[in-house]
């Protein structure tokens, strides 16, 4: 990856952001990295695209205007110049200099202000946009940080300076709260079937529907484990290397089934049972290890 | 010959072919002509991945595709790549040993060839070339390294590759390249793209 942002990268804007606490894991994404899988590249991108695309609606960006993520909050940033920001994603308490300020509406941060994102009680990744978008490097199309492939930007630490982009296209939205919901208990995930169902057994997948599955601790931007009954194979030869996507429910060799996320490697190895629809991997990145999680054919 | 389109959720389809030489056949097809609201394509061993943008392109696109053409294109077409390699891996004795050849035999026969880029996975960038010569076929190190370092030059089972980057990787090491594999200044950040021929230059 390249060098974390310094200083020196955002002294071309005016306007900055000086990230305090950086939080359990923030990343700068987008829209993704579409185009490039056949170089090994992976989409990536915000994995709750819902989310992220309200962030910059209500800011009145363009769509694609660069945000942070962050994975289970705990961001702290600082404002040089005065901007308008939002976050967006599960209900958690933002503070601008102590005072809450409420999500999925915009708010204005004066000149040397700080923002806190706390810790959401439900849901996994909220969104910190800025009118304007961050200015940041453009790698293969795209702004996102692909943990897997390693494209684009490190991870952000405390001291990154962020400049503010001229990504504003429209009014700031004239509402005071957006509409929402935060996640279900259980979350669901509606599914079609995938390429190699014929390497399970027939139950397989009568069975995947009806499991209660629980989301493990081992999940990140790659992918979400689930915890489960295994499945049973009927094929038990090695899958030669094939194409994988967001959304491919891959059953490895212990049974159980990998949601793939926002950065899912090209290629994979083992059968792909099920595909989530695109609708539902807002849920899936908003999905809390200890979960609960069901499918439900689309 | 087989030719299957399996489903791939909503708005992909797989297509399973019998060999590397026909999926490179279908890929070239595809890149040809490329059908309305195809986002990514993904060749691999047996199979091209072909994702679009929403179902209602999937839909519109796939009685094309059951006519694509998937013959083998002459392997003379692709445009040659020559990547200079300094023999000198880490595990280039051990396949030696595994081989039953000399360091220099080992050496002759690798860059003797001439491969052709199959499909890149595992690392953005990580061209997996098939043309190995069957003498070289050697198994993955019993243990990963941890960190192989960028532009080394490996092989295992029937294939051989450079790791663009630093990374883990469990292939065996024979030697290193300072070409680079991986630019993303340049519009084509890869050096290597599927169906490309590709020497290897003993320095």
């Amino acid at each position: 990856m390249t060098s974390p942002f310094t200083p020196r990268d955002a002294v071309r804007c005016d306007r900055t952001i000086t990230v305090i606490e950086p939080g359990a894991r923030t990343t700068v994404q987008d829209l993704g990295r579409p185009g490039y899988a056949y170089l090994g590249v992976g989409r990536s991108g915000a994995a709750d695209q819902r989310a992220f695309a309200m962030a910059n609606r209500i800011l009145g960006n363009a769509p694609g205007a660069a945000a942070l993520e962050t994975t289970l909050g705990g961001l702290a940033v600082r404002i040089d110049r005065g901007a308008w920001l939002c976050v967006t994603g599960p209900m958690v308490e933002v503070l601008r200099d102590g005072a809450a300020v409420g999500v999925r509406t915009a708010f204005y941060a004066p000149a040397a202000s700080e923002v806190r994102i706390g810790l959401p009680p439900r849901g996994m990744r909220n969104y910190l946009a800025v009118r304007g978008g961050l200015d940041v490097p453009v790698v293969l199309g795209s702004t996102s940080t692909d943990t897997l492939g390693g494209i684009g930007a490190a991870a952000v630490t405390a001291g990154d300076v962020f400049g503010i982009g001229t990504a504003a296209v429209g009014d700031i939205a004239g509402v005071d709260v957006f509409p929402a919901a935060d996640p279900p208990d259980v979350i669901e995930l509606v599914v079609d079937r995938g390429p190699r169902a014929d390497w399970f057994a027939d139950d397989a997948w009568a069975m995947l529907l009806r499991t209660r599955y629980v989301a493990s601790a081992n999940s990140d931007r790659i992918g979400v484990r689930l915890d489960g009954p295994p499945l049973p194979r009927v094929i038990d030869a090695e899958l030669p290397s094939e194409g994988l996507m967001q959304g491919a429910v891959q059953i490895p060799t212990v049974g159980t089934p990998v949601c793939f996320l926002a950065d899912t490697p090209t290629t994979g190895g083992y059968p792909v049972l099920a595909v989530i629809r695109r609708t539902s991997l807002p849920d899936l990145a908003q999905t809390r290890p200890g979960q609960a999680v069901r499918f439900r054919a689309g | 010959m087989n030719r299957r389109f399996l489903p791939y959720g909503e708005r992909a389809v797989l297509l399973e072919l019998d060999s590397i030489d026909h999926v490179l056949g279908a890929y070239a097809a595809i890149q040809n002509d490329p059908p309305d609201g195809l986002e990514d394509v993904v060749p691999a061993a047996l199979t091209l991945l072909m994702s679009f943008t929403d179902p209602e392109a999937l839909s519109a696109a796939l009685p094309a595709l059951k006519e694509i053409d998937t013959t083998p294109r002459a392997a003379e077409h692709g445009e040659l790549a020559t990547i200079g390699v300094h023999y000198d891996g880490a595990d280039l004795s051990e396949v030696a040993a595994l081989t039953a050849m000399s360091i220099d035999e080992v050496i002759s026969v690798h860059s003797g060839a001439e491969y052709t880029v199959a499909f890149h996975g595992f690392a953005p960038g990580f061209a997996y070339l098939i043309g190995l010569d069957d003498r070289l076929r050697v198994p993955r190190r019993p243990s990963p390294r941890t960190a192989v370092p960028a532009g080394s030059v490996a092989m295992t089972g029937g294939f051989t590759a450079v790791y663009p980057r630093r990374s883990p990787g469990g292939w065996q090491l024979v030697g290193h390249t300072d070409t680079p594999m991986w630019n993303e200044d340049r519009s084509s950040p890869a050096l290597l793209g599927p169906g490309m021929r590709v020497r290897f230059e003993a320095l």
